[in-house]
């Protein structure tokens, strides 16, 4: 099953190696990894999304925590939460399908960045099934080149007051 | 107070009372070596080979329960210690290794001896260090010593550039170390407790399957008394073993692949079994699906990863061994327990293993013109009364080593139980005798693992050490020779040790004794002449060439298929 790890870590040199070394050297997959700091400018926030059953995902959580430099470690997917992930699509746009880019674009409220003559590059937000959706899309069409973040995920806030 | 890098290293050393490091100079070191001169509070065992250092270390720390150290300069001599450093990883010892590093100006210019000696140990540190900044290398040394010792212990290593260590700083004051993501938990549930101990209460066939986590956590008093109260049988793994007296009547000796009969036979009927700081290694278990199969498992450990890792637990415990420990004893007495009674409930299961004990003993075929590597075991137990400090290397040697001497107390033996390092029992005894100097330490070694490290002969001279080796010569690499005789119809490809050195001469060479001893008979007076002798010994015993280590459990069968004698 997938799941979205949210780990808080030291801002320190290494950090990374040491989780993905952690990662390959047990031999769980990561899916997708996405690192920044926070506000607090001493820890960085890291969103991953990995698989595995039960006992795997119950491994990596305790050899995430284990590591010296690791504050914090959620699965995400237990709890309810918003999960968002970035692309940018540079698309073949030639007179005959112009318009049918910009239409699906508009569809998947995504926003023209960059237009040439022959090409249009958008920029796409949401859930990794819409990513997929709008790619899907765009294939026939002609994508020559796509860039994404992998998912970022947040844990609602508290609905009772 | 001002002082240079150097200075402040060595201060910091006193203040973690270090008093003995091991080590050997190199160009990224040469100004921390200057240092050490011109001080006499800690004392330098310059080694011959960087791997030695560590495995020293590593065995230093076995015996005293405290950190060990070494010192070595970058590139070669920082790769040198990586097999030492997994070793003790997988064993979980607390040693702080330091490495020279070029100037950090240099760094990732591939200077002279430059390597990435964090980048190359990160997967077996519990933690490591590159100290770019004179400012962070007080901090960073307390806090390696923190990590390596708290918790479950490890390596750790501390990247040291020279040229931040030629700077000045004034030295800190000292002040206990507090990491805001590093907290090891000690103290155990209560609620886990009531319930590991009314299970223990419920159980009819109970088996204490006690680790190295026992000796590590300084738990073996409060877990004997446990035993005791209870009369619960216990089996430790090679690394518990001495966490629970060897000669006691409850002791069922070691589990697993070489393992006794009546331990894997216990284990395997139990139903409930208490993992105190073990972690159902494969070498243990056999095959997981049939361990223990048809019992409760309690784990106590002190690393949550280890819980649940091979095995489902039923009760996990995450605490220190001795503080779980203290608090099940606690219970017991709490309780309203008629304990008489308690034990004569144990008489069934007591008896079926007496049975199993009397059945399949552990046994060899005893012959008069040829030295059984068993019966040499069994002398050197007698001899010494079972109260040696025994390393060993790693292989036939190691398992009757661990079989037919009784360790009856925590830190005896000194064995690389996880990563099973060739050539770490010689280095390893040097550490031990310098951490213990009065007691006998003995190596017990095989023809192959011996010619690993074999240049440490020079520095256990130099430092006048009386370590004992007893060197079981087979001539073979004889471990794997048993797999290929038992599961490779006899292929014996490069398991005969064509050309084996006269280690008599060899120790001779060095300054040290050689005996030998090529019959049974002569087993004893070589052993007594080694004892009553001040200086290193080797003893050289031509034994049965192709002897092989049982009971054994094949890789991956269940623990209960054993082949016997």
């Amino acid at each position: 099953m997938k799941h979205t790890i949210s780990v808080l870590l030291q801002n320190k040199p290494g950090v990374l190696s040491r989780v993905t070394g952690l990662f390959s050297g047990r031999g769980f997959n990561i899916e997708s990894l996405s690192v920044a700091q926070t506000m607090d400018n001493e820890i960085s926030c890291l969103t991953l999304v990995t698989r595995g059953d039960n006992a795997i995902i119950e491994q990596i959580t305790k050899q995430l925590h284990k590591l010296i430099d690791v504050i914090k470690v959620t699965d995400i997917s237990e709890t309810d939460y918003v999960e968002r992930e970035m692309a940018l699509i540079r698309i073949k746009a030639e007179s005959s399908t112009r318009a049918e880019v910009l239409r699906i674009a508009d569809i998947f409220r995504a926003r023209v960045v960059d237009v040439s003559q022959k090409s249009y590059s958008i920029e796409v937000t949401g859930s990794q099934g819409k990513i997929e959706a709008v790619t899907e899309l765009l294939k026939p069409i002609g994508i020559q080149e796509i860039v994404r973040t992998g998912s970022i995920a947040m844990t609602r806030a508290s609905k009772k007051y | 107070m001002k002082m240079t890098g150097t200075q402040a290293f060595m201060k910091c050393l006193e203040e973690e009372n270090v008093k003995t490091i091991f080590g050997f100079p190199g160009g990224s070191v040469i100004d921390l070596y200057d240092t050490i001169l011109k001080q006499d509070k800690i004392h330098h065992v310059l080694v011959r080979h960087e791997q030695a250092a560590v495995h020293a270390a590593d065995a230093f720390a076995r015996v005293t329960g405290d950190v060990g150290v070494a010192i070595v300069t970058s590139g070669p001599g920082a790769t040198n210690t990586v097999t030492g450093i997994a070793t003790a990883y997988l064993d979980s010892i607390p040693i702080v290794v330091f490495t020279g590093q070029v100037p950090t100006a240099l760094i990732g210019n591939d200077a002279f001896q430059e390597v990435d000696i964090v980048g190359i140990t990160r997967p077996c540190t519990k933690h490591n260090y590159l100290v770019k900044d004179i400012k962070d290398l007080v901090p960073t040394i307390r806090e390696a010593f923190h990590v390596a010792r708290s918790g479950r212990p490890g390596p750790v290593l501390v990247d040291l550039p020279k040229d931040v260590m030629a700077s000045m700083i004034n030295f800190p004051a000292k002040k206990e170390v507090k990491m805001r993501t590093y907290k090891p938990t000690y103290e155990p549930h209560p609620g886990q407790i009531a319930k590991a101990c009314k299970a223990i209460m419920k159980a009819k066939r109970p088996v204490l399957y006690i680790g190295g986590g026992v000796i590590l956590g300084k738990a073996s008093k409060e877990l004997t008394e446990f035993a005791k109260k209870l009369d619960i049988p216990v089996t430790m793994t090679l690394m518990g073993l001495g966490g629970f007296p060897g000669s006691d009547p409850l002791s069922l000796g070691m589990l697993g692949m070489h393992g006794t009969y009546y331990a894997n036979m216990a284990v395997a009927k139990s139903d409930v079994l208490i993992a105190v700081g073990a972690r159902f290694d494969d070498r243990v278990t056999g095959k997981v699906d049939e361990f223990a199969s048809g019992a409760k498992i309690i784990h106590i450990d002190i690393d949550p990863t280890s819980i649940s890792k091979n095995v489902e637990v039923d009760i996990p415990i995450v605490a220190g061994c001795k503080e779980a420990m203290i608090q099940m004893n606690k219970w017991v007495d709490a309780a309203d327990i008629n304990l008489d009674a308690k034990k004569s409930e144990m008489g069934p299961w007591l008896e079926q293993i007496k049975e199993w004990k009397e059945k399949h003993p552990l046994s060899y075929v005893e012959e008069t013109d040829v030295i059984k590597p068993q019966f040499v075991i069994e002398k050197l137990d007698e001899l010494t009364g079972g109260d040696a400090i025994v390393t060993t290397e790693v292989g036939q040697h190691q398992m009757w080593a661990a079989q037919f001497y009784h360790f009856n107390k925590p830190n005896t033996l000194i064995t690389s139980g996880g990563l099973g390092t060739m050539g770490y029992g010689f280095p390893a005894a040097m550490g031990a005798q310098m951490a213990a100097p009065g007691r006998t330490v003995i190596d017990v070694a095989g023809d192959g693992s011996m010619q690993m490290n074999i240049q440490e002969f020079a520095t256990i001279m130099q430092e006048r050490l009386p370590i004992k080796i007893a060197l079981l010569n087979n001539g073979y690499l004889g471990m794997v020779r048993q797999w290929q005789e038992l599961f490779y119809d006899k292929r014996y490809s490069a398991t005969p040790m064509e050309v084996v050195p006269d280690f008599v001469k060899l120790a001779e060479a060095y300054g040290a004794v050689g005996l030998r001893a090529t019959k049974p008979s002569e087993v004893e007076p070589v052993i007594k002449e080694a004892l009553a002798t001040d200086t290193c010994v080797l003893m050289d015993f031509v034994i049965a060439r192709e002897e092989g280590v049982f009971p054994m459990v094949p890789a991956g069968k269940a623990t209960t298929d054993m082949l016997l004698v």
